[in-house]
């Protein structure tokens, strides 16, 4: 709850406190701050020498303005746990219930399950669509909707009807929807809402949680294992010196580190780098989901209705589509994802988000309504080819963060409950038969190709593929229909994914530039509008979490190429090329990262890959509501 | 001289970054599933009272720093942020989720408490960020009789007393009191600390004694009535005028001269 950093002014203060070892505390050390007193303005500040202890004096370097404490030289803390989880999502939600559940069982309650998110409360970095298959929910918690289960689950819509639309300009031609996508039996939810439920479950079963701290570092033993996480300092200012309020992180050190962060994990794509975890297979590629949540009119509510759409607003050599959802109480999710392989940098998923909502298929029904919830999250299109190897020594990789995702039936949250759940019980395994030592989860990797993730995505393995070809979307279209009544998968090619998305990017001097209409106010909106309601904040005063070496130079390469393709995929104007005389190209390049909702698109499609997304403090970003 | 013992009143309200809106009935804000975290202004409320032990700035020393919650169930999440942040423990006065209780009965339940736990300062935020009511604090120094020093911007304790600087319009007053005392907290007190992981699980183990407002003896019965919520009515444009000519006409039109 680090509420009112940015609210309160910042008359900064200095407090002489001792003992600054062990934070048990709450004291840090200040006494450092009197080399940069003689560098650094601040108002009305004394420090008193002579009350500075010895032991963490910084020894005086002459006439270095940039001397000051070096906040990594302070021991931090640390926890012995038996699991640690990564990520609050559904992936690590359902690994850590599944670990208590077999503690439990097992008769060992002090078998502590630790769970680390970044955002301020459990659900609030979550966005999806969503229409979630319940068989991994129903696996674990079966009587999740039983009527006389006092704390089930109880905003989850039934889906009624499926709906596939191919649309034009001014018209949505109906099309035959996949099998694969036909939703009986599947459930309508606010998966915020259904994730916020799961983490409550969570605490239920015993799972220590703890929301509002990010985990930053991974940590690693002699060997080269995972020996578990660190979390964030906070109370860093945006120079990199420790403030006032400056607070070590802390170190959790467990025999097995299942990671959950979600699409394109930041410590994942570490891991992935450091053990060469996609030697054997394709690198992922990814779409981006924008999404809205509509309070509708009662008469153009249908609850349970789920519409798709294709065509419209995209141009045939980009693949997304778009959908609707009918849900709780006169609510509709509406959401266009784009595909990250897009070619043309002029595109913006966030205006070709806002001009889909302008055709008449889903004018119709948004309205006379009001919008209450924007976000956006990036998510995984590699599917079975992508899969990395999940597991390294002493730890392994759960739910979207590995990509389970399925990509014809838009549904990952099945899979990744899944792939935490047997990850669960792997290192359950794993922990009862060893007692110490390095820890290696084969029998996780073993039991995901057993299991119905590995069936299902091998069996749609060539349709996401399919759009690669010449014939573009229509070519998609067709082979995926041929693959989705007939094939099924199962066939002896598997098609390559054309390359990386950001490579994919042609550069504006090739491409038609797209001009987008100004927003009506009523139903689309300017992208600050949409940014204020995801509820994002961040410490004004911390580093920039989207880390970019140097600005300028990052400027010069990308923007005669590119002309600004970094404000156009970002979906919370994060990134702005502002007009400067001063500069030779004519402009200066600025992150406003204040406005970041989390999603990680920039990480994934700055064409020359210089931009790295590293967590913030903990609490901070979106704080999505329904989404 | 004894030693303080302080009473921090907490408010789990709508976190500030949260847009609200007003639900479909029109009586209140939506609460339900939107994200909420301690009122800012009590952070500042339970930081000084840590820094006020911590820099030892009163003679007598603080003995204990007590967190006090009125509010549905949830309300402990905010009690054990705030012995996180350093209140030794916290009482819990539990209302129904749903049900608001006005400045008159929080003022009432604290003058019970202050007298149970012999408290002598009560330091509690300004106003809540969700009614903005601003009572509170001088609610209870009216029924307890003692001095209230409000939108402190700054604390000391000396020979003479308690020394407070209040934010007034125009700068700042400074007023002198004696102990027990009620101060109200504004933002440029201080910064305060975040809530660290090792404190929090240590907070965990911290006491939260729970007692209901019957139990006091307060009733917690209303005596306003919310009519109906509305949002604000959205900007209108402005116009420009040419030169002085034209707003003096402008004005004219308007009748405002």
């Amino acid at each position: 709850m680090a509420s009112s950093r940015s609210v309160t002014a910042s008359l900064q203060r200095t407090l002489v406190r001792r003992n600054p070892i062990r934070v048990t505390t709450q004291v840090s050390r200040r006494c450092f701050q009197t080399n940069s007193i003689l560098t650094r303005p601040r108002t009305g500040l004394k420090c008193l020498p002579q009350e500075r202890a010895f032991s963490v004096s910084v020894p005086r370097r002459l006439a270095d303005s940039n001397d000051g404490f070096d906040p990594k030289s302070i021991d931090r803390e640390s926890d012995e746990v038996d699991v640690c989880i990564i990520g609050g999502g559904p992936a690590g939600l359902s690994a850590a219930i599944r670990l208590k559940q077999l503690a439990n069982e097992a008769g060992n309650e002090d078998f502590r399950v630790l769970l680390l998110e970044k955002a301020g409360e459990i659900g609030a970095h979550i966005l999806s669509g969503a229409v979630i298959e319940p068989t991994a929910i129903n696996e674990l918690i079966p009587d999740w909707l039983a009527e006389d289960n006092e704390s089930r689950f109880e905003h989850a819509t039934p889906a009624t009807g499926d709906k596939m639309r191919f649309l034009t300009k001014s018209s949505a031609i109906p099309i035959p929807a996949p099998p694969q996508m036909n939703n009986h039996g599947n459930y309508i939810v606010s998966l915020n809402q259904f994730t916020k439920w799961l983490g409550d479950s969570a605490e239920e079963v015993g799972v220590e949680v703890y929301p509002g701290f990010a985990a930053s570092e991974v940590l690693y033993k002699p060997d080269g294992s995972v020996k578990g996480v660190a979390t964030n300092d906070l109370g860093i200012s945006r120079q990199g010196k420790p403030k006032d309020n400056f607070e070590r992180g802390m170190e959790f050190h467990a025999r097995i580190t299942l990671f959950a962060e979600g699409c394109h994990g930041s410590l994942t794509k570490r891991i992935i780098k450091k053990f060469d975890l996609r030697s054997e297979s394709q690198p992922q590629t990814y779409g981006l989901g924008i999404k809205e949540v509509w309070e509708v009119q009662p008469e153009k509510f249908q609850k349970g209705q789920v519409v798709h759409s294709l065509g419209y607003p995209l141009p045939a050599d980009t693949y997304g589509g778009g959908w609707m959802y009918h849900f709780g109480d006169n609510l509709v999710s509406i959401g266009l994802v784009v595909g990250l392989d897009y070619p043309n940098p002029w595109l913006s998923p966030y205006g070709e988000f806002q001009k889909m909502k302008h055709h008449p298929l889903y004018k119709s029904v948004l309205e006379g309504g009001k919008c209450i919830s924007y976000g956006a999250r990036a998510l995984n299109e590699g599917g079975f080819q992508s899969i990395p190897k999940v597991a390294f020594p002493g730890g392994a990789l759960i739910g979207d963060t590995a990509g389970f995702l399925n990509v014809p039936k838009i549904k990952g949250t099945h899979t990744a409950m899944k792939s935490g759940m047997l990850a669960a019980e792997a290192t359950w395994t794993a922990l009862g038969n060893t007692d110490s030592g390095t820890i290696f989860l084969y029998d996780y990797e073993d039991a995901l190709r057993k299991s119905s993730i590995w069936k299902e995505l091998k069996a749609v393995r060539n349709m996401r593929p399919s759009f690669h070809s010449p014939l573009k979307l229509y070519g998609g279209i067709m082979y995926s229909g041929l693959e989705a009544y007939i094939l099924r998968g199962k066939v002896p090619w598997t098609l390559k994914h054309k390359g990386t998305d950001y490579a994919a990017t042609k550069p504006a001097d090739q491409c038609t530039k797209i001009e987008y209409e100004k927003p009506d106010g009523k139903i689309s909106f300017d992208i600050l509008t949409s940014v204020s309601r995801t509820g994002t904040n961040h410490e004004e005063d911390q580093p920039v979490h989207l880390q970019v070496k140097d600005w300028e130079k990052h400027a010069q390469m990308e923007w005669p190429k590119y002309k600004g393709i970094e404000n156009r995929f970002c979906p919370a104007g994060v990134y702005e090329y502002v007009e400067d005389e001063a500069k030779d190209i004519g402009v200066r390049f600025q992150i406003n990262a204040q406005n970041c909702i989390h999603c990680k698109t920039c990480d994934i499609k700055v064409p020359d890959q210089d931009i790295n997304w590293q967590t913030p403090q903990g609490g901070e970003g979106p704080k999505y509501f329904m989404t | 001289m004894s030693a303080l013992r302080i009473l921090v009143p907490v408010k789990r309200v709508i976190d500030y970054a949260v847009k609200p809106r007003v639900n479909k009935a029109q009586t209140a804000i939506e609460t339900a599933g939107v994200k909420h975290s301690m009122n800012p202004f009590d952070e500042l409320s339970i930081e000084e009272s840590v820094r006020i032990r911590e820099k030892k700035s009163y003679a007598g020393g603080v003995e204990e720093i007590i967190a006090l919650s009125i509010g549905p169930p949830k309300s402990v999440d905010v009690l054990r942020t705030a012995m996180a942040m350093g209140a030794d423990r916290s009482i819990f006065v539990e209302v129904k989720d749903g049900e608001e209780v006005e400045p008159l009965a929080v003022g009432k339940i604290i003058r019970r408490l202050v007298e149970k736990e012999k408290i002598n300062m009560v330091m509690c935020g300004k106003q809540s960020i969700d009614d903005d009511s601003g009572q509170t604090g001088q609610i209870v120094a009216g029924l307890m009789g003692w001095g209230a020093a409000t939108q402190a911007s700054k604390v000391s304790f000396g020979e003479g007393g308690v020394s407070v600087e209040k934010e007034v319009d125009g700068g700042t007053e400074t007023v002198r009191s004696q102990l027990p005392m009620v101060i109200t907290t504004d933002l440029r007190l201080n910064e305060p600390r975040y809530a660290s992981l090792p404190n929090i699980m240590k907070a965990k183990k911290k006491k939260i004694d729970k007692i209901t407002a019957e139990e006091l003896g307060v009733s917690l019965e209303k005596r306003l009535k919310t009519l109906k919520v509305i949002e604000p009515p959205p900007r209108k444009g402005g116009g420009k005028v040419e030169d002085v000519d034209g707003m003096i006409a402008k004005l004219k039109e308007l009748g405002a001269i």
